[in-house]
């Protein structure tokens, strides 16, 4: 049986395309947000000294975009099929609180993601098509000539108000990786914990251990 | 560099400047469309003093080259032929397209670099190259679709209403080359009076619609139009009828977006702090690694 350093059974969770593409996905999505919201609003402006400047920033920040919409492509199709709504998603769901207070014995056993997660997934996969949209129709020194002025009026607006919901959720991930001590070694060195996968992902625990119950 | 002989009223994203804009000795570039004759002195004076040079282009069956403003041709002028259904006669409308340098300038609301656009208390709405990021918001800004970004460097260039020579005391360099004198530069009092003279001549002459173009919607312009037939401003190669920064921009670039964002952001950012305190991270116990441990050894 595996067991890391400290003794504890693993179980393998993440491959190592999938972990890449989630690294290549976080890094650009901070240096997005940061170089984004350099020209957000003024006050923030000075965020764009971050990557040398504003042309810079300004430069760099669609090709970011790219990064990230293909990394999340695919994240996509190595998540989407863990990520449609099973059954007792809905059970979860009504048990929000019980959720995040942590009292999980409330709650039914859960498969490789948990609604949270789900609804995440399925979240930052709209995002982010609205994001490249919305970034490729204001991608001035490419597609200017693309769309009509009064376009790219409203796709700025979309793409930074999209912007900041895709932030809000990214906040929530970050947190719950803190949250649930155990989590970010899945996208580390790929594996978890029994323990963990016995108190988070039940349901899943026991789909590749092969086990019923 | 922001010009020094002339007092920045205004600065693109920056709130601490002269929020309250008072202009002194404004200045305004009247253009007679009637007395224009289409020789394109003017585009030849602008690009001559502004040094710039334009790229052979392709004749595209018109006498408008280029065929739309560059990054190097900060001037226009645009050729309509018109029919008028009154007399049955063709008119040739001829306008002076370039930057009207509003006094309520969108491309100054929409652009993110501070110091990047500035706008003198004469009036004149300057773009500032070495702070400039080249992003193209001052094009979505902008209700006339003026600038225009160049590619090497990116930066956005518009008519400057030859601030270079304003500020030493010259008119505009299209002005002075023009040879119908279409073109008048001075003072606002002054140009509106000469304004009302050339009216009350088109009026006499049958022009009963003639009018000043000097939108309101962007709190008037420092470039101003004498127009034949000022019901219909579209006539003149799609001149906007009412100027606007679009509700979009405005919302786009308001206070209550801006700010609602900071707000959530900032939110959760304490919200998921105060979770995470609140209630203790959510721990695997050793009993939960026990009990791992024989599903995984398929004892459970
Ligand atoms: C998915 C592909 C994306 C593309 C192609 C893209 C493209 C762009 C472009 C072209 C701009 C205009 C400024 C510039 O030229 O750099 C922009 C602005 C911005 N982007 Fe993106 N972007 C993408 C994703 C994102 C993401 C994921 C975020 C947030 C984390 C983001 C946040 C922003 C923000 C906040 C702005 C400023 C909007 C404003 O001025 O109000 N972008 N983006
Ligand atoms: S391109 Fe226009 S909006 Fe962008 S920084 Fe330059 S002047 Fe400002």
């Amino acid at each position: 049986m595996p067991a890391d350093s400290s003794g504890a059974s693993t179980v393998k969770r993440h491959p190592l395309d999938v972990r890449v593409a989630h690294w290549v996905a976080a890094v650009s999505f901070i240096l997005l947000g940061l170089s984004g919201l350099g020209l957000f609003t003024p006050g923030l402006f000075f965020l764009t000294a971050l990557f040398g400047g504003g042309e810079t920033a300004r430069w760099l920040h669609p090709w970011l975009g790219l990064a990230l919409a293909l990394s999340y492509l695919v994240l996509f199709i190595r998540f989407i099929g863990s990520c449609l709504w099973a059954q007792e998603d809905t059970t979860w769901m009504s048990h929000l609180s019980d959720a995040m207070s942590g009292r999980e014995e409330k709650l039914p056993e859960i498969g490789k993601f948990n609604p949270g997660q789900k609804l995440y997934f399925w979240g930052m996969a709209l995002l982010i098509v609205v994001l490249l949209v919305t970034g490729v129709v204001i991608w001035q020194a490419y597609f200017s000539t693309l769309t009509t002025i009064e376009t790219q009026r409203m796709a700025v607006l979309i793409h930074s108000i999209a912007a900041v919901l895709a932030i809000l959720g990214f906040i929530v991930h970050i947190h719950m990786v803190t949250w649930e001590p155990g989590t970010l070694r899945a996208m580390i060195n790929g594996t978890v914990t029994g323990g963990w996968a016995w108190k988070h992902h039940r349901k899943w625990l026991r789909q590749v251990t092969g086990t019923k119950h | 560099m922001a010009s020094r002989a002339m007092n920045v009223v205004r600065t693109s994203a920056t709130s601490t400047a002269n929020a309250q804009v008072t202009f002194h000795d404004e200045v305004v570039k009247l253009i007679d469309v009637s007395k224009c004759i289409g020789c394109k002195a003017c585009q030849t004076a602008c690009l001559e003093w502004n040094d710039q040079v334009l790229d052979i282009g392709e004749f595209t069956g018109s006498y408008q080259v280029p065929s739309d403003l560059t990054p190097s041709m900060f001037t226009l002028m645009r050729f309509n032929e018109w029919e008028n259904p009154k007399t049955g006669e063709l008119e040739w409308l001829i306008r002076k397209d370039g930057c009207m340098h509003c006094a309520d300038p969108g491309c100054l609301a929409a652009c993110p670099a501070p110091g990047a656009i500035v706008q003198y208390d004469n009036g004149i709405v300057d773009f500032v190259a070495e702070n400039c990021i080249g992003c193209g918001y001052c094009v979505k800004g902008c209700p006339f679709n003026i600038p225009r970004i160049s590619a090497e460097p990116a930066k956005a260039h518009k008519c400057t209403l030859c601030s270079d020579r304003v500020a030493v005391g010259e008119g505009p360099a299209c002005a002075k080359a023009c040879p119908t004198e279409a073109i008048v530069f001075g003072t606002k009092p002054d140009m509106l009076k000469h304004a009302a003279g050339r009216l009350t001549d088109l009026k006499s002459r049958g022009f009963d619609n003639a009018g000043l173009y000097n939108p309101d919607g962007v709190s008037g312009t420092h470039v101003m139009y004498v127009l034949p037939h000022a019901d219909q401003p579209e006539l003149y190669s799609d001149l906007p009828r009412d100027p606007r920064i679009s509700p979009w921009v405005r919302t786009w670039k308001g206070a209550t977006k801006t700010y609602t964002s900071l707000a959530a952001m900032a939110v959760f950012v304490v919200g998921a702090f105060v979770h995470h305190v609140g209630t203790g991270a959510n721990r695997v116990s050793s009993e939960d690694e026990e009990k791992g441990r024989r599903v995984i050894e398929g004892r459970d």
